[in-house]
């Protein structure tokens, strides 16, 4: 045998590994292919090609395992079950890039399925070697490195933590500042996962100065990274008062508002609910971001989406006039109850009428002309409806009771509570009667209003318990009137006249 | 003889006399005595009781004086006290009416101000508008912007696609597929066919889209409005709503030769001025007076940081201040 033949099989054999290897990545890519490969034993066959002498092949291994990874969580644990993830993980420090990030990817494949399979990630110092991978100069790798990372700290609070221990978050600033907007974006994603969990987290992220750099990306043209950025200064400023006063520090405001008018529904979602965030904190944050139009600009977003989109809008709303009636005053000014009322016509989702309606009720409790800009939006009997309405879920009726309750005993608007005395039950017909029992007393014009429109015979018609709170305000409103009309109009009083008449002897 | 017997008769009579009286006396003496003793029990009760009843007159006088001296003591320790009482009551009462005066007018002038929180009201819903036709016309814009993108996208491929079928173009014998002899104009394509340049097909890469038009790229900044927008002062991509000019050959002269662009550049711009010239020499001065406006401004925006009220910040564009903003004042 020459040389040549005996390097002939050699090469033969280093071929149809190859392209053994190149078939399952390309099988792996179709979820119907993934049953029959595990049946196959792909994953043990996979095992030792990841330790192959030819790097092409390593790393195409390591990519049709990241693939298969990818699909189930199954696998993805057979993967932590097959001792692959130290393997992967020795090999990241010293491979080539394309092998690096074949390697993240598959580590970003076994992570994203549950918090247990990312702390077997964590368990094998996975995250020490993504950190390091964030050195890299390639961007592409740098970008698996983050988005495995990200898929880590997704899960919960110490799986963050273990990622920001690893010293993650400065080179993920670094990352958000370099030109590749793939890398931008998904830097973004993971510091708004890792900052989502704790105020300390958040505290870290801020600490590295990531705000002032996520506040200069507010202005790019691309939609995804928008949608990142927005997320993550939201995430940072959820959590307390001093988080929120910087992420509001760095200036975002007036340009945060204009991306509302964003072409992406996505970015206009997560711009409101940066307000939200923002807001709902402290009075005075709300009052800043009232005081440059933020107000009008999200009540114009709530009339342009639908569905889970106008969640946030609604809250935020909710929130601000939850703060101080001045506040709710700008609200009812800048147009939201009406806004707010659509809403609530307009939403089939339960949680949605829900927020709806505790968003009402906190702009109506304020003082009696809050609770008239409400009631002549014509929300009482809505809210009344939603109360009484079966099919409500328990949350909406509560927080329908409770909105319509806390409205009520502001409003004085006697035209807007009069539709209520006929059909509501009783536990909210008692505060109706007592606003009435307030107002009438000090009021002719409404008293004789109270008469015609047939209120008084309404009243009269109710069979209160004698001593309840109800007997009193009904007892209250029947001294305001002359007796005659009260009589008049109580029930059976035909028949007492009809009595009388018969009992008269004519002189 | 008579008288001798009646002398015996008086003794006699005596004798039975002091007999009797004796008898008498003898008898009695008891009751004399109880008597007696009666009379010198009273007597002594009378004497001491007198003593007692002076000893007793002593005692009241002394606790008469003395009480009296303890109660109008007392008397003027409570007539002070009420006077003070009165006094402070009067005082309180008057601080009362001052301070509910100066609440009132402290809490109407600035706290439930009826005209400021009008103001502010309507300052409100002013800026609200405003924003609100900003928003208008950012939408606008950018709706302006990506249409103009797409156009010159649509344009790119066209012209591209026009380098790809230049082999259509009609000659002076034969009319191409675009110029139909039946038609009185000839279809579009072929007015942009003879405008373009024969360049073979594989130079036509797409990274060379935007010289081919030879009219102002995306990455050119004469976009009209963007100057007029508060909004944008970063968007990259601004293109300009001109006629689209016909492209211009643009072949690179091969060899060592600059571009022809770089060529005119240098012929028309007037060589640079020095260093020392560029600046005029007020320059340390003005770089001092600004450096301090500078510094006069800053303190203003630091204090807001630490947890004062963190709506003065950044919005001193707003042109209507808050009630609320006076609560510093009062705390």
């Amino acid at each position: 045998m020459s040389q040549r033949q005996i390097i002939q099989v050699f090469e033969q054999y280093q071929k149809s590994r190859m392209q053994f290897v190149q078939t399952v990545a390309d099988l792996a890519v179709r979820p119907q292919n993934i049953e029959i490969l595990q049946n196959a034993g792909v994953m043990s066959m996979l095992r030792p090609l990841l330790l192959d002498v030819v790097p092409s092949i390593q790393q195409t291994a390591a990519l049709a395992l990241g693939r298969l990874a990818d699909h189930s969580d199954d696998l993805a644990e057979a993967v932590v079950r097959e001792d692959i993830l130290p393997q992967l993980v020795h090999s990241l420090a010293s491979q080539n890039r394309f092998y690096k990030k074949a390697a993240a990817f598959v580590l970003r494949a076994v992570a994203k399925h549950s918090p247990e399979l990312s702390q077997a990630v964590v368990a094998c110092g996975g995250v020490d070697a993504l950190v390091l991978c964030l050195e890299e100069f390639n961007p592409a790798v740098k970008e698996a490195a983050v988005w495995a990372l990200g898929c880590i700290a997704r899960h919960n609070a110490s799986l963050s933590q273990s990622v920001v221990d690893a010293g993650a978050v400065p080179l993920l600033v670094l990352c958000l500042l370099e030109p590749e907007m793939a890398l931008k974006r998904i830097a973004a994603s993971t510091l708004s996962d890792i900052s989502k969990h704790t105020p300390e987290l958040a505290q870290t992220v801020v600490d590295t100065g990531a705000i002032a750099h996520l506040a200069q990306m507010i202005l790019n043209p691309d939609a995804k990274l928008k949608r990142q950025v927005f997320s993550a200064l939201s995430q940072i400023s959820k959590h307390s008062v001093s988080l929120a006063e910087m992420v509001i520090e760095a200036e975002i405001f007036p340009a945060a508002i204009a991306c509302l008018r964003d072409p992406d529904e996505y970015v206009r979602k997560n711009v409101t609910t940066l307000m939200r965030e923002v807001v709902k904190h402290t009075p005075e944050l709300s009052q800043v971001i009232v005081n440059c139009g933020g107000m009008a600009a999200v009540i114009d977003y709530l009339g342009d989406c639908n569905g889970n989109l106008r969640l946030p809008g609604i809250m935020m709303l909710g929130y601000v006039a939850a703060h101080s009636e001045n506040l709710a005053m700008a609200i009812i000014l800048s147009k939201g109850v009406p806004q707010l009322s659509l809403c609530l016509s307009e939403e089939p989702e339960q949680h949605i009428k829900a927020a709806t309606a505790w968003s009402i009720g906190q702009i109506g409790h304020h003082t009696p002309e809050h609770a008239k800009a409400v009631a002549t939006a014509n929300l009482l009997p809505k809210l009344l409806h939603l109360y009484m309405d079966a099919s409500s879920s328990e949350d909406l009726q509560a927080k329908s009771k409770k909105a319509l309750k806390s409205i009520l005993q502001k409003c004085t608007h006697l035209p807007a509570l009069e539709p209520l005395l006929y059909d509501a039950p009783s536990n909210i017909l008692k505060h109706v009667v007592c606003q009435f029992s307030k107002v009438l007393p000090h009021d002719s014009k409404a008293r004789r209003l109270f008469v015609t429109s047939g209120g008084l015979k309404k009243v009269q018609e109710i069979d209160a318990e004698p001593g309840s709170p109800l007997q009193e305000y009904i007892n209250a409103i029947n001294s305001s009137f002359p007796e005659e009309i009260v009589r008049y109009y109580s029930p059976g009083y035909s028949d007492t006249l009809l009595e009388r008449l018969e009992n008269f002897q004519p002189a | 003889m008579a008288e001798l017997l009646k002398m015996k008769s008086e003794v006699e009579e005596f004798k039975k006399e002091y007999l009797c009286r004796n008898n008498q006396a003898e008898e009695n003496r008891q009751r004399e005595t109880e008597a007696a003793t009666r009379i010198q029990s009273w007597f002594r009760a009378c004497r001491v009781r007198a003593y007692l009843s002076h000893l007793h007159m002593k005692a009241i006088t002394v606790q008469k004086i003395w009480r009296g001296f303890t109660a109008r003591a007392r008397f003027r320790q409570m007539v002070k006290a009420a006077y003070f009482i009165m006094k402070m009551k009067f005082y309180e009462e008057m601080a009362v009416r001052i301070q509910r005066r100066w609440r009132g007018f402290f809490v109407r002038k600035y706290i439930h101000n009826f005209y400021v929180r009008k103001r502010y009201l309507q300052g409100l819903s002013r800026k609200n508008e405003l924003v609100r036709r900003d928003l208008d016309e950012l939408e606008e814009l950018q709706k302006r912007e990506r249409d103009c993108v797409e156009m010159i996208k649509e344009q790119t491929a066209k012209v591209y696609q026009a380098h790809r079928l230049h082999h259509l173009l009609s000659t002076k014998q034969c009319p191409g597929v675009f110029n139909s002899p039946f038609r009185p104009a000839p279809h579009e394509m072929e007015l942009l066919l003879r405008q373009v340049k024969y360049q073979a097909p594989t130079r036509l890469a797409p990274k060379g889209r935007a010289c081919l038009l030879g009219m102002p790229g995306p990455t050119d900044p004469s976009f009209p409005e963007s100057l007029a927008s508060p909004w944008i002062k970063t968007t990259n991509t601004c293109c300009s709503i001109k006629p689209i000019l016909p492209p211009i050959a643009s072949k690179k002269p091969q060899g060592l030769f600059r571009e022809p662009g770089d060529v005119f550049e240098q012929r028309v711009c007037c060589p640079d001025l020095t260093l020392c010239l560029q600046t005029s020499y007020t320059h340390l001065e003005e770089a001092q007076n600004q450096l301090r406006q500078h510094e006069s401004l800053r303190p203003h925006s630091h204090t807001l940081g630490t947890g004062s009220l963190p709506h003065h910040l950044s919005h001193s564009s707003t042109s209507f201040t808050h009630p609320d903003s006076v609560k510093s004042f009062t705390q």
